[in-house]
């Protein structure tokens, strides 16, 4: 008891210390009070207590954030209006299926050619299991969702400077990596070199779970074996009667794994972010904001709104809007408060009355490139040819990765892959080239793991984020120093006013960052409402 | 319109040249590199900058806007883009950390003498350094 008087007392040791001494359900109660059991800061539906007594707000945009912030609100009483740029709702909650058409600045268009029932997510595609404010919401809005495959061992891990530009299955890099590090930190413990770190009992039990876990034989060596084969796969596999007998694979060089570096590769899957089970709801990513827009009265959003100003004073807000199609006058919108979820991109353009710290918080944010590209290929070679459903190709070309469809398993003639997902450098220079010209490059990229790009491409539509009207970038770009410096102001309440997405959240380009931000900004908003 | 298709062309060709030997290797998600490889003011041009403020350098206006650098008083002062491109502004990015001073330096001359910009002085690298934070 002493040491827990003397250190500083977290919340964690509190937690403890009220479940040893009330018990476990006491402690959920107590962890939930304080809106901590949650991963992201979600424990439960959002109950805004109180009466609102008539007051009104204007969302602005209809993203996941202005659609969480609309549906919340309008639940406990408030009058609620939405003014969304585009001609429809979601925000960067957006699927691209046959049929649609991709506008993007400087007048490139794409119309998608996808046969019926494929798509591309181009924002987000996937949803961690411990997002679970967005995961509620899909179950409350009725969204079905499916597993979204992030780790395949089947899928390959390529660099095009390493074995002669020839891929290796993730199995094989994922068994060779594991194995070689094993037999490296075995000889370390049979050599005495551990002594200093590891008990002589626990260097057994040490030795014992290397073997076992590297796959090594009894002399603690890592080599072609019928044991490292049931890992890594076999150059051929095990059949029956007369005709199969299975053949053992022989694992990468040590040197020339560790130098290709395809063991980067290996990494995405381990992270939190991106451990499996994840999920991808049934029929496109925009399922969700579809979902939230049936939740809603249907004249709540008002499509088309460009805002160009927003004023406000001790009683309301007044935002000025254009017809982002037609132009025209500008039209007036009034509320006595306001969330504003347009990305900072924008806002820092628009004139605003608002104090200097939140002004210079807006003005701080830059957004990341982000690019994708969806392609629809005649068959599903992957599966066809190559047996793999599923999951994710690494590669260190411009593309970056390949993702297969986590769903239809040879149900269909055709698929759509996504044969792009990139960030950074690579983002910025696909997004700077035509719709044709990015195309070309994701076909060759992709023809250089998998040659069936070449026969099988049908079409494709691509998307680069700093070329899409509504948001101008992919997501926030926070740097440490930037958020010490400026987080706190740009999501503290201005005025009449207060800024919600996943700019204004520490999970950055997350759904689940827009929708705790919004969950969080109208929880105080409304406490502000309610005591004025 | 000759040398605008030459320079598309040759912009996806190095594009193209990088995706059979781009340097540091790094996961795929968060993937590629850090910096650009381009070399010249028009491959840098024509490879980064026209993403947003378009190959013919007239920006572009959505919810938002992209501003000119065709005929754009502002660039006058080589000063200013040398600091925007190094430090960002607003919805800028900063590229300080992807750019050497050598490709700031190109990438403004040549900005500056095109697209209807007509500005006789030039910025050299050692004037990208010293607006480097």
């Amino acid at each position: 008891m002493t040491e827990q008087v003397l250190a500083p007392m977290n919340r964690r040791s509190l937690f403890r210390m009220i479940g040893m001494a009330a018990g476990s359900a006491a402690m959920y109660q107590a962890m939930t009070d304080l809106g901590y059991a949650g991963e992201s800061g979600y424990s439960a539906p959002l109950k805004l207590e109180g009466d609102p007594k008539g007051a009104s707000v204007l969302v602005l945009g209809a993203g996941l954030a202005g659609l969480t912030a609309a549906l919340e609100l309008r639940n406990a009483g408030y009058k609620v209006q939405v003014l969304e740029y585009q001609h429809k709702a979601g925000g960067r909650n957006i699927s691209i299926r046959g049929g649609d058409t991709v506008n993007e600045l400087g007048g490139f268009t794409q119309h998608c050619q996808f046969d019926p029932g494929f798509y591309v997510n181009p924002g987000p595609m996937r949803i961690p299991y411990h997002h679970i404010a967005l995961l509620d919401y899909c179950k409350r809005l009725n969204v079905p969702l499916e597993p979204f495959s992030i780790i395949n061992y089947n899928a390959m891990i390529h660099n095009s400077k390493a074995f002669g530009g020839k891929p290796k299955r993730y199995r094989e890099v994922e068994t060779d990596f594991r194995g070689y590090v094993s037999e490296l930190l075995a000889k370390c413990t049979s050599q005495g070199k551990l002594d200093q770190a590891v008990t002589k009992e626990d260097a057994e039990v040490l030795l014992q779970a290397l073997r076992a876990w590297g796959a090594l034989n009894q002399n603690y060596e890592y080599k072609k074996s019928g044991q490292v084969s049931n890992h890594r796969g076999y150059d051929v596999d095990p059949g029956g009667g007369l005709s199969w007998q299975p053949t053992d694979s022989e694992p990468m060089a040590m040197a020339e794994l560790l130098q290709s570096r395809l063991w980067t590769g290996l990494l995405t899957g381990h992270e939190y972010e991106y451990q499996m089970t994840m999920f991808q709801p049934v029929g496109g990513m925009d399922r969700i904001s579809a979902g939230f827009v049936r939740a809603l009265p249907p004249d709540m959003i008002k499509y088309n709104c460009k805002v160009t100003e927003i004023k406000q004073d001790a009683n309301g807000v007044v935002v000025s809007y254009v017809d982002s199609q037609k132009g025209g006058a500008p039209q007036t919108a009034t509320a006595n408060w306001c969330v504003n979820t347009i990305p900072t991109t924008i806002l820092s353009q628009v004139p605003m009355q608002i104090g200097a710290p939140l002004k210079n918080a807006i003005n701080s944010l830059s957004y990341s490139a982000g690019f994708k590209a969806g392609v629809q290929m005649k068959r599903r070679w992957w599966e066809d040819d190559e047996r793999i459903y599923g999951g994710i190709t690494y590669t260190d070309q411009p593309v970056a990765l390949i993702s297969y469809p986590s769903t239809q398993f040879m149900q269909t003639q055709k698929g759509v892959v996504l044969g792009a997902y990139t960030f950074g450098p690579h983002a910025f220079e696909l997004t700077s080239l035509s719709p044709e010209e990015r195309m070309k490059v994701v076909v060759d990229c992709g023809a250089a793991i998998h040659p069936q790009y070449r026969t099988e491409f049908e079409n494709g539509v691509s998307v680069g984020w700093h070329r899409m009207p509504f948001t101008l970038g992919c997501f926030a770009q926070w740097t440490e120093a930037n958020r010490e410096k400026n987080y706190n102001a740009l999501c503290a309440i201005d005025g009449r006013m207060v800024l919600a997405g996943e700019h204004a959240s520490h999970l950055g380009a997350w759904q689940e960052g827009a929708i705790v931000s919004a969950l969080d900004a109208i929880k105080r908003l409304h406490q502000r409402a309610v005591a004025a | 319109m000759k040398s605008v298709f030459v320079g598309r062309v040759f912009g996806s060709a190095l594009l193209l040249g990088l995706c059979l030997s781009s340097g540091a290797y790094a996961q795929g998600a968060g993937g590629g590199r850090f910096g650009f490889t381009e070399q010249g003011g028009e491959a840098i041009f024509k490879n980064v900058c026209q993403g947003c403020h378009m190959p013919d350098a007239k920006g572009a206006v959505g919810a938002g806007m992209y501003p000119a650098l065709a005929k754009n008083p502002k660039l006058e002062t080589a000063g200013y883009p040398v600091a925007v491109i190094v430090n960002g502004q607003k919805a800028m990015p900063a590229f300080g950390g992807m750019f050497s001073d050598q490709q700031v330096a190109d990438v403004v001359n040549y900005t500056r003498t095109h697209f209807g910009n007509n500005y006789k002085d030039k910025v050299t690298p050692a004037d990208v350094k010293a607006a480097r934070p």
